[in-house]
């Protein structure tokens, strides 16, 4: 039998499940939470410069690992400060654990210094959350919270606790088992023979895969299924990586600013297998001309998800892996010779136009030096914007669970505090961060953590000094009334990273790109690597949104108009 | 006789209505959970009747709601709650709110 606080027993709780680093800021209504994490002999804490980074550096260590991880915050404004990262992470179904500090019982409901309800505030953006309201309870809430992030579709859970629940005192005879994810329901076999025999009647076939491919841990059987049933392929920006962009049956991803011949072989299959996605409207453009001609299979593990956006004539509900192994052995050997061959005509015809590839002092030249000099194994992280969507369109995928970028909730500020919690979790694994300059500030103040954590990142920052996306979408659909996205004055990147203590190269001023980027790649410890791009250089193609995704505007066509 | 709130509901706004019936825990969240789910789809929940079971470790939740295209997906995320242990489903006519019509006279 022990006696121990509150507190202690959520350290002893979060050691029992595994959790060996803990982003976080401490604050008044935390503090016996951070005393008793000073003791932990195996918890090291990381000491984020703002709870939102916190949040991001748990969901890069979640999304590298696929396990919970958990970050912690003060009551009031720290408690808000999580809540993007928060609903982040409810879109991209990342398992976090947000442990709040939260004033004592007895001063809730009173407006006291630093109370904010954070529980109800935290609902829409969790899958599930907590105010723990005795001591009790917290013994059996954090295996729970546990169970919750990692089952089924993953998730944010939220976990607040009063500053007197923390202090007081509890007799543990014995400790919880650790929360797990529990075992998804098996796929219903009859719904599998449905499904095989769809995919053994049609003619145009093609595989449409997301993250849940990732989250399950299925890209290898996804491989398999494609390559035995002959599958044109094609990925969410969640799901690359799910199978390597080299891939011969590989169209790399769909949607808004996906390869032309992507979306133009989905406009022509009559048969869709969807697996692990969600029909996100960036994927899917005018979601009633999506795939016009085509039967629709659907596989996820959450029963929300079949049927939400677009009807399945056949639905499989559960773990997309166990769905998969369930499939392949029913695939017959089929001849789709000329449906292959119809999808390699509109590759050569329409592949991915990369202008400017193959000099690195270009928007995709930067993106395929830096994978080039990186290699295979590496992390890649991105903030939100033209940067992301060049490095989905042109960085050579070839691991899952190495592609960490904000997709559903498009959270600018994502990607260096991602690439920190990815470079804690995998030391063994370069990292690299893809950004612009308006993202790259909006959680700039990590790069303090960055550089005292010695983490091996590389920012590539790629600078035009505007909002990219949103200039490109004013001058495209907006009769060119480019208005507050460009900004006035142009902050020196460069200097403000030497002010944090990182090694720096500017790209505008080599005189030997490739020579001076292979130099900081190969120089441990993070770094910050400036490129300055053309504000007028636009992501193409690019499917207007609300607009079907036959309706690509491609560069070439735009420049011809322009002219 | 008496209108109704059921009736008045189909009458005034000529929908059709479902009830829900909720197995729940019992715990200060748990409505709130709930009620939100259909907040942020701008669909209302036209009553509400909750009370705890036996002990009190669980409750029951009553929901008279008017049915749209929404009502699949909104059943679904109700489902997905960790406090809902089960849902049913109703004709709009269910006693439960037939009978407490006497107490919502204008």
């Amino acid at each position: 039998m022990f006696r121990m606080t509150g507190a202690e027993v959520l350290i002893r709780l979060l050691e029992r499940q595994g959790i060996q680093t803990i982003p976080g800021i401490p604050g008044g209504a935390n503090l016996p939470i951070y005393d008793a994490l000073s003791r932990s002999p195996v918890i090291r804490h990381v000491l984020a410069r703002h709870e939102q980074g916190a949040g991001f550096m748990a969901q890069g260590m979640a999304r590298v690992t696929g396990r919970p991880q958990v970050f912690f915050a003060t009551s009031g404004p720290g408690a808000t400060n999580t809540l993007t990262a928060l609903a982040d992470a409810k879109l991209d179904s990342v398992p976090v654990i947000c442990i709040t500090g939260q004033v004592p019982r007895s001063m809730i409901g009173t407006d006291a210094f630093q109370e904010v309800d954070i529980y109800g505030m935290s609902i829409p953006a969790t899958k599930h959350n907590f105010l723990v309201r005795c001591v009790e309870e917290l013994v059996q809430i954090i295996p729970e919270a546990f169970r919750i992030a990692a089952s089924g579709r993953p998730g944010p859970v939220l976990v607040d606790i009063p500053k007197d629940v923390q202090t007081a005192e509890i007799d543990i005879s014995s400790w919880p088992d650790p929360g797990l994810a529990e075992a998804p329901k098996a796929v219903a076999m009859q719904d599998v023979e449905n499904a095989a025999r769809m995919i053994n009647t049609a003619e145009r076939p093609m595989f449409y895969l997301g993250g849940g491919v990732i989250q399950s841990g299925a890209s290898a059987l996804a491989r398999t299924f494609a390559e035995k049933a002959g599958l044109p392929t094609v990925m969410t920006l969640m799901g690359l990586g799910g199978i390597p962009s080299g891939h011969p049956l590989s169209l790399g991803m769909l949607g808004m600013h996906a390869a032309p011949c992507a979306n133009l072989a989905l406009e022509e299959c009559d048969l869709l297998i969807a697996a692990g996605v969600r029909f996100d409207d960036r994927a899917t453009g005018k979601v009633e001309e999506f795939c016009p001609g085509a039967k629709i299979i659907h596989m996820d593990i959450d029963p929300a998800e079949l049927g939400k956006i677009r009807p399945a004539h056949q639905a499989l509900v559960g773990d997309v892996g166990q769905a998969l192994q369930a499939l392949i052995p029913r695939l017959e050997a089929r001849n789709r010779g000329p449906w292959l061959e119809r999808v390699r005509t509109l590759k050569t015809d329409h592949p991915m136009r990369l202008s400017g590839s193959e000099n690195p002092r270009s928007g995709y030249g930067v993106v395929l030096e830096a994978a080039r000099l990186a290699g295979p194994q590496a992390v890649v992280a991105t903030d939100v914007g033209q940067h992301q969507m060049r490095a989905a369109q042109a960085y050579p995928f070839d691991t899952p669970r190495r592609w960490l970028t904000s997709g559903g909730l498009g959270t600018m500020g994502f990607g260096l505090p991602a690439a920190i919690g990815a470079a804690l979790a995998r030391p063994d694994l370069p990292v690299i961060c893809f950004s612009g300059d308006g993202s790259l500030l909006m959680n700039i103040q990590e790069m303090a953590t960055a550089v005292e954590q010695g983490v091996n990142v590389k920012i590539v920052l790629t600078n035009n000094n505007a909002l990219g996306l949103v200039r490109q979408q004013q001058q495209l659909f907006y009769e060119g009334n480019l208005f507050a996205s460009d900004y006035g004055y142009a902050v020196d990147f460069l200097r403000i990273a030497q002010g944090f203590g990182m090694q720096t190269l500017n790209l505008d001023q080599s005189a030997d790109p490739s020579g001076d980027l292979e130099r900081i790649f190969n120089e441990p410890g993070p770094g910050l690597i400036h490129l300055t791009v053309d504000a007028g250089d636009n992501v193409y193609p690019m499917v207007p949104p609300g607009a079907a995704n036959s309706e690509m505007i491609e560069g070439e066509e735009h420049a011809d108009v322009c002219a | 006789m008496q209108t109704s709130v059921l009736e008045k509901a189909t009458s005034e706004k000529g929908h059709c209505s479902t009830v829900l019936e909720l197995n729940v825990r019992n715990h200060p969240g748990v409505m709130t959970h709930i009620c939100g789910l259909f907040a942020r789809r701008a669909y209302n929940v036209e009553g509400i009747a909750c009370m705890p079971l036996g002990t009190g470790t669980t409750s029951r939740a009553w929901l008279l709601i008017n049915e749209d295209e929404r009502l699949e997906q909104v059943v679904k995320q109700v489902e997905k709650l960790q406090d809902v242990l089960e849902v049913r489903r109703h004709a709009g006519g269910h006693a439960v709110f037939e009978n407490l019509g006497p107490f919502f006279r204008p």
